[in-house]
């Protein structure tokens, strides 16, 4: 799809002709995330559709306890040191950013009085300056008034290296001052296509000055804020135990009216996602689970109890295989699968194209992820009305027979190829994780068909996916021939996503295999494109860039795309949430109520 | 029995000496790091993780971070966890009360259940009783305590709903409401451990009290024509009680180290889940502090069990 066509069909939404939902459905179909698309529709000049709460209740409190089950515990509350998902929604229940993204890609805010936008002068010199206007009437949860102090103190707190903040990245390149009380402006270096990071989601938790004042860089930790939060949400802290449990209280300040609904939250943690879908869906017990990676017939068989169902959104992740071009065992210049080798089979193009065929995408979508896997073709997920023109795949084992014929790769006696002496016996690793290990089964009995022979390799997930040098089995190390897991879309916006492919990226021994380049793919074109779509402040040509970059990746067959992974969750049939595929479960979290199924 | 007190903690000190050091060098060589979730995050730049390393002294060599923790050990403080940012010991403590009551019970359970099913099958040896009772000992622990659970909570919590199965350490109900609440929560998880330890102690139990009631005191108390009951109670059990006591003495450690599995499948937080946990995102400090005190509570118990068998068998002294 070229710029023009994306334009074309922004103007169609402008006059009315093409709904804005379907048009952000198809630029999610392209591999570009919801968020992507509507700044792209937002910088077009098309307003925002105004958010339509689905929230029903008429009154705050009377609605008991909200009990929500997270098999991975929140281990901390404090957003800004957060170790993944799970602690900053820990911290959600109590702090709020000032605009959060719902499941359609559209920004609603929260402690921001608007969204910035042309119109209303919020975006300003061409997105280098962001101007936010602040609710006013917001309280913390100790009393004290929310004003523009906290955003501003927000900032030169994650900014701090000395603060060693896992959001450093959003505020350290950006500039925030204080206009007022209740504005401020976000000033970036450059003009910046994708504007909302800074105070957006689950990075923009803004913390207050008053009590983290004292407790800025090297002492950050011994702030007593940072187990006990305040902050400005629905629910007030009560207590924590680590790993275990975090409750909440109604907040009777809250700055929406008729809000919360429940009286009380609980998120307890621990054990595994088959018995959190287990309480949910069958005995009733707890009303919300979260990430239930559980297979889905045994989703199916739960729900039959008819306390609650699992819920599918759509997100940004996906499964997929690497294939490695480089050489993993032999070493160059004392090290494996450098970057210079080559590998025996993979450098061939015919040969990636073939192993991309074998991969049953089909049956591993109806067999073992049901509901909670869509096959792909695109990198970027891809959801299964709006197929993109430029990528597809085919499971076709007679094509790939045919393909290695034609490369030169000979059947053997033992029925596997070889050619040059070297027979294609590869080892495919991954995780342990019984439904990976029943993927790896299905590639193999159809690479068998072809003549290839794959030695299946399982690793620990801890060890897998840790970072550590010495141990040659990590997903960073990449020394084997194929590996395959879920690379998440931590952001709303493509922009990292995607620099996993360029050359400065390659996980070598240099940066201690802690580049993001893992398939060490080098294509100078590529970077290009990377390095201009960075620059680019168009966002419909920037989209248009990064679909040309994911479509480069996947037709050389340099990764093959599996599964797009939505996230799956479990609430009960009367408790209406509003969950967003592109934001955390509890963003926003007080538009939670029970109801009538 | 002074002078071997004395020698017995002189020894103890140099071996949890050893014991810390091995730990230390096992871990520091294991694999994993703990800041491991935050390096594949790519919003997180190398160079934070590199300042939160340096700020946990994670770069220093071995000896050095083992001399540092040594020190802070002496001095009282039990660690920082890297993964929380909380003092190790308010960890344990917010622990401790849930694994005492839950695990501790249950060895009261499983001792209330051995007892006397031991020495009744003991006294009464290849009858209806002794042979079912056996049986149900072999089963019970040749059963592993994740199926056990599992078994309980199809058949309570799903089948029968009288039971809740996740247990929630913040029961917001008070007096004897707070109770019965506890109650319901606790008994699945404290019958499956206890049934698997009652299982192998009752064997145990059993095997003690038959080696004593076929010696030749127990006969002559007969023919003397005391009632059976108090030959049984009085004279047969105290001797036969010697090697249980101490066997009991020697478990006593578990429960601080809490019962894994068991926690995982009802979610009880206790300390082994911590345990667990720590291990599974290399959170060293907890993981040091949790198996130092195991293995100070194991030396510890190791030493009351031999100073109870000499005080309780007049036959053994110490030199």
């Amino acid at each position: 799809m070229e710029e023009r066509d994306l334009r074309a069909l922004i103007e169609d939404v402008r006059s009315g002709a093409l709904p804005r939902r379907s048009f952000i459905q198809q630029m999610v179909g392209l591999g570009l995330t919801a968020p992507m698309a509507s700044m792209m529709l937002m910088h077009a000049g098309v307003a925002q559709a105004q958010a339509k709460s689905s929230y029903k209740a008429t009154k705050r409190g009377g609605g008991g306890p909200l009990r929500t089950l997270f098999w991975q515990g929140a281990t901390l509350l404090q957003p800004h040191f957060a170790n993944g998902t799970k602690d900053q929604e820990g911290s959600r229940i109590f702090y709020e950013p000032l605009a959060v993204w719902d499941n359609d890609g559209n920004l609603v805010p929260i402690l921001a009085a608007d969204i910035p936008s042309t119109q209303n002068g919020g975006l300003l010199e061409g997105g280098k300056v962001v101007r936010w206007r602040l609710k006013k009437g917001v309280t913390w949860h100790d009393g004290k008034p929310f004003t523009a102090d906290d955003v501003v103190f927000t900032w030169e707190y994650a900014r701090d290296p000395a603060t060693a903040a896992v959001t450093i990245a959003v505020y350290k390149d950006i500039t925030v001052t204080k206009v007022d009380d209740y504005t401020v402006l976000v000033s970036f270096k450059q003009p910046t296509p994708f504007w909302a990071t800074a105070f957006v989601a689950a990075e923009g938790m803004i913390i207050p000055k008053h009590l983290f004042g004292p407790y800025t860089g090297a002492k950050s930790r011994d702030a007593p804020t940072n187990l006990k939060p305040v902050g400005t949400g629905p629910y007030m802290f009560v207590d924590f135990k680590p790993g275990d449990l975090v409750a909440g209280k109604l907040n009777p300040n809250y700055h929406m009216s008729n809000r919360p609904f429940f009286d009380t939250i609980e998120m307890k943690g621990g054990g595994d996602a088959t018995s959190a879908a287990r309480a949910v869906l069958q005995t009733g017990e707890y009303d919300y689970a979260w990430n239930l990676q559980v297979e889905d017939e045994v989703l199916l068989r739960m729900e039959k109890g008819g306390k609650g169902r699992a819920h599918i959104v759509d997100g940004g992740d996906i499964e997929f295989i690497q294939l490695n071009t480089t050489d993993p065992w032999n070493e160059v210049d004392g090290e494996r699968a450098s970057a210079k080798s080559k590998h025996f089979a993979f450098t061939e193009p015919a040969v990636r194209q073939a192993m991309a065929m074998l991969c049953d995408k089909k049956s591993i979508q109806e067999y073992i992820y049901g509901r909670t896997g869509k096959a792909t073709a695109n990198f970027m997920n891809n959801p299964a009305r709006f197929r993109s023109p430029n990528t597809r795949w085919e499971f076709n084992v007679d094509r790939a027979n045919q393909l290695l014929d034609a490369a030169g790769w000979k059947k053997g006696s033992d029925g596997i190829r070889e050619k040059n002496g070297k027979k294609m016996k590869f080892v495919y690793q991954t995780s342990i994780n019984g439904t990976r290990q029943k993927e790896q089964q299905i590639v193999k009995q159809a690479a068998q068909k072809a003549g290839i022979d794959l030695e299946l390799k399982q690793v620990t997930a801890s060890v897998f996916f840790s970072s550590d040098v010495a141990n040659p089995d990590t997903y960073g190390k990449f020394w084997a021939d194929m590996q395959m897991y879920t690379t998440t879309m931590t952001a709303p916006d493509a922009e990292r996503f995607m620099d996993q492919y360029i050359s400065a990226e390659a996980s070598q021994k240099a940066n201690k295999w802690a580049g993001r380049n893992i398939c060490r793919y080098m294509n100078p074109e590529y970077d290009k494109l990377a390095a201009a779509a960075k620059q680019e402040l168009d966002p419909v040509k920037r989209a248009a860039m990064y679909i040309k970059m994911n479509d480069m990746v996947v037709n050389e067959n340099i990764v093959v795309p599996l599964i797009s992974r939505p996230r799956v969750r479990g609430a009960n049939l009367k408790l209406t949430t509003t969950l967003s595929g592109w934001d955390l479960d509890f963003s926003q979290l007080q538009d939670w109520y029970r109801g009538e199924a | 029995m002074g002078t071997y007190l004395l020698r017995r903690l002189l020894i103890a000190v140099p071996s949890l000496l050893g014991i810390s050091i091995v730990l230390f060098t096992v871990l520091a060589l294991a694999p994993g790091d703990p800041f491991g979730e935050m390096i594949q995050n790519p919003n997180v730049p190398p160079e934070v993780v590199q300042n939160l390393r340096k700020q946990f002294g994670l770069d220093d060599p071995i000896w050095l971070r083992y001399f540092h923790w040594l020190a802070a050990m002496l001095k009282g403080e039990w660690g920082f966890s890297f993964i929380s940012r909380i003092d190790v010991d308010r960890l344990i403590v917010q622990r401790l009360p849930v694994t005492l009551a839950v695990i501790g019970l249950s060895q009261v359970l499983a001792l209330l259940i051995a007892l006397p099913v031991g020495i009744y099958s003991a006294a009464r040896p290849y009858s209806w009783f002794d042979r079912i009772a056996s049986t149900l000992a072999f089963v019970g622990f040749s059963l592993p305590t994740f199926f056990t659970g599992l078994l309980l909570i199809l058949l309570f919590s799903i089948k029968l709903d009288w039971l809740p199965f996740v247990y929630r350490a913040d029961l917001s109900a008070t007096g004897w409401q707070w109770w019965w609440e506890e109650i319901k929560q606790s008994i699945m998880p404290i019958a499956v451990l206890g049934l698997f330890q009652g299982a192998s102690w009752t064997r145990y139990v059993r095997s003690a009290t038959l080696d004593v009631i076929r010696l030749d005191f127990v006969t002559t108390a007969r023919s003397k024509g005391l009632k059976e009951r108090a030959v049984i109670l009085k004279h047969v059990v105290r001797n036969a009680m010697i090697p249980v006591v101490t066997l009991v003495a020697l478990t006593m450690p578990q429960v601080f180290g809490g019962a894994v599995v068991t926690e995982q499948i009802f979610r009880v937080p206790g300390i082994g889940s911590l345990l667990i946990d720590a291990i599974q995102r290399n959170d060293t400090p907890v993981i040091m502090a949790v198996t130092f005190v195991f293995a100070c509570l194991v030396i510890a118990f190791n030493l009351i069990a031999d100073l109870m068998y000499g005080w309780l068998d007049p036959r053994i002294s110490y030199r």
